[in-house]
């Protein structure tokens, strides 16, 4: 699936919720999906800054596509990563790269996340952006 | 002069509802719920009669001070300066030009670290402060050592989260030049026993710094009585505007300071062969200063003062009693900071539950609560915990909000397990 056809698939699945447990919940329940980071990379190097909570994120590059593993130590913001996982990883730098990721707005969660998570939310996509671009500069 | 008359003689009977009336943000939705505010340990909310004298100022008032003949200059000179005569009796100084108007806790405690560091304090020197020290009572002592050489000792707390009073003796030596302590601590609620503290330092002639900035908002502070030497708070933690605050220090100690900034306000008359500066408290007010601030942290003391400490204190704990026995009950919740003595501050962690996600479940059901570190990092290293919860309540809580906090927590545990 494209980038853009998995954020619909997920702005489709947040129009269930008209509440924002729904959402929260939703947001718990795919961090159970999120392909785990393997322990020897949760080093301090890999930690996203800006989170209240650790975040910790490795990318691979696989036949010239991207894959992140990821974990969190608080369940709300290892959802929130996971979804971004689940919409970036196993594409290629330049899909990467042009992902607008204004989904986050359309499921109505910008506005539920406080400041602070907002920008750890940020500072993911941009540690995200930024492996890409360095995969991007090896090839 | 805008200040309410102090009816110190009949005290106003406690009216919850009158006074949660006074404070118009305590009405306002968040999320779609009523706001339950348990951050007042971060800044506390600000009575209409605080709004009203800001807003007076900028519509009627506004000039500025210590500077013109003209009407309003000298209206509003005199009534900054009736402000500070009401912290002076607020913390009953013994004179008004020991109080040095700041722009908070953290300024008050740079500056004396800055000037009193520059002066008395060489290479091998000890300063003491304490393990449950807010982040704004380490950095200025940390770096003064770094600059001097000297050395930062540092009081350990027990697992209630009180100062292990033994150590303070011991570490108390012909080397420490000052001690640097929180009154209650923002992140345990631990009242610690500073007159106690002031006595053994005095001892052996050390002077004291005690930061100020969570006992004010909760109990009457009287700097004589406990012999401070210097004693700093924020008037936006006890209910007044942001960006001023107070450092009340004694004449004796500020008249041997040094200056800290300089500039227009700090002087007698000025050339460029020699300046001569001003008497204190002005020597160490550098600019134009926080106007309203001033004014608007005199009304609320006298806000505070017209409900009565007395008041304050007894509904406040009660509002702790209730709201720790209630909290403990929770399953898999911990209470960090158990002492005796204690403001109505609570922290607290949840069994394998982040505080940063009960945080956000709680902002959910319009409940402002803290978490992280607030702060103290090293206390957190203490605990090995890598945050708490933190509700902190004022006088404008009710326990009706408690039992929502409760509720909300018990929501937040089914949720995130
Ligand atoms: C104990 C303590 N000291 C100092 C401060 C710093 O106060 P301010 O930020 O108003 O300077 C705070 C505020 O959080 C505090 O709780």
């Amino acid at each position: 699936m494209k980038i853009e056809e998995i954020e619909n698939e997920i702005i489709d699945e947040f129009s269930m919720f008209d509440e924002w447990m729904g959402k929260y919940e939703h947001i718990i329940e795919m961090g159970k999906s999120l392909p785990l980071i393997e322990e020897k990379y949760k080093t301090d190097d890999r930690l996203i800054k800006g989170c209240q909570s650790k975040v910790w994120l490795h990318s691979e590059l696989k036949d010239g596509k991207i894959f992140f593993t990821a974990d969190s130590d608080a369940i709300i913001t290892k959802g929130l990563v996971a979804m971004m996982v689940r919409v970036l990883s196993g594409h290629t730098s330049d899909e990467i790269l042009a992902a607008k990721m204004d989904f986050v707005e359309k499921i109505g969660l910008k506005e539920h996340l406080s400041p602070t998570r907002a920008n750890g939310l940020v500072n993911m996509i941009k540690q995200m952006k930024l492996d890409s671009l360095a995969y991007k500069a090896k090839v | 002069m805008t200040s309410t008359k102090v009816i110190s003689e009949e005290k106003i009977a406690f009216d919850i509802n009158n006074i949660r009336n006074d404070f118009p943000i305590l009405s306002r939705k968040v999320n779609g719920k009523p706001l339950i505010y348990l951050d007042s340990g971060a800044t506390a909310q600000k009575p209409k009669q605080v709004i009203d004298a800001i807003e007076k100022y900028y519509s009627e008032q506004n000039a500025n001070i210590h500077r013109a003949v003209h009407r309003l200059s000298q209206d509003i000179t005199t009534i900054y300066e009736n402000a500070r005569t009401t912290v002076q009796k607020h913390i009953n100084a013994k004179h008004v030009h020991e109080i040095i108007f700041t722009h908070g806790t953290t300024e008050s405690i740079n500056l004396v670290a800055t000037t009193f560091g520059k002066k008395f304090v060489n290479a091998g020197d000890e300063i003491l402060i304490t393990e449950m020290e807010h982040h704004s009572n380490i950095l200025p002592w940390q770096q003064l050592c770094e600059e001097k050489n000297a050395v930062l000792k540092v009081v350990p707390i027990n697992s209630e989260g009180e100062l292990i009073m033994d150590e303070f003796k011991k570490l108390l030596s012909a080397k420490t030049k000052i001690v640097a302590i929180t009154h209650t601590s923002n992140t345990l609620g631990t009242i610690n026993p500073i007159k106690e503290i002031i006595s053994l330092a005095h001892a052996n002639n050390i002077p004291v710094l005690v930061d100020g900035a969570q006992s004010i908002p909760h109990t009457k502070v009287n700097v004589q009585e406990l012999d401070a030497d210097f004693y700093c708070f924020s008037g936006h933690k006890v209910f007044g505007p942001t960006g001023v605050g107070v450092l009340y220090g004694k004449e004796e100690w500020l008249r041997k300071l040094p200056n800290y900034q300089v500039g227009g306000g700090t002087i007698k008359t000025v050339s460029f062969a020699k300046t001569e500066y001003a008497d204190i408290p002005l020597r160490f007010e550098a600019g134009t200063p926080n106007i309203e601030g001033g004014i608007g942290l005199a009304v609320a003391l006298d806000y505070i003062n017209n409900i009565g400490f007395e008041n304050i204190s007894a509904y406040e704990h009660e509002l702790l009693e209730y709201a720790t026995e209630k909290l403990s009950v929770v399953e898999g919740l911990k209470i960090i900071g158990t002492s005796k003595n204690k403001a109505s501050v609570i922290s607290f962690v949840i069994d394998k539950i982040h505080p940063y996600d009960i945080g956000v479940i709680l902002d959910q059901l319009g409940i402002a609560v803290r978490t992280g570190h607030h702060c103290t990092q090293p206390i957190m290293d203490k605990f090995g915990i890598p945050g708490t919860v933190r509700a902190s309540l004022a006088f404008y809580n009710t326990k009706d909000e408690i039992d929502e906090l409760v509720k909300g927590i018990t929501k937040a545990k089914q949720m995130l397990r």
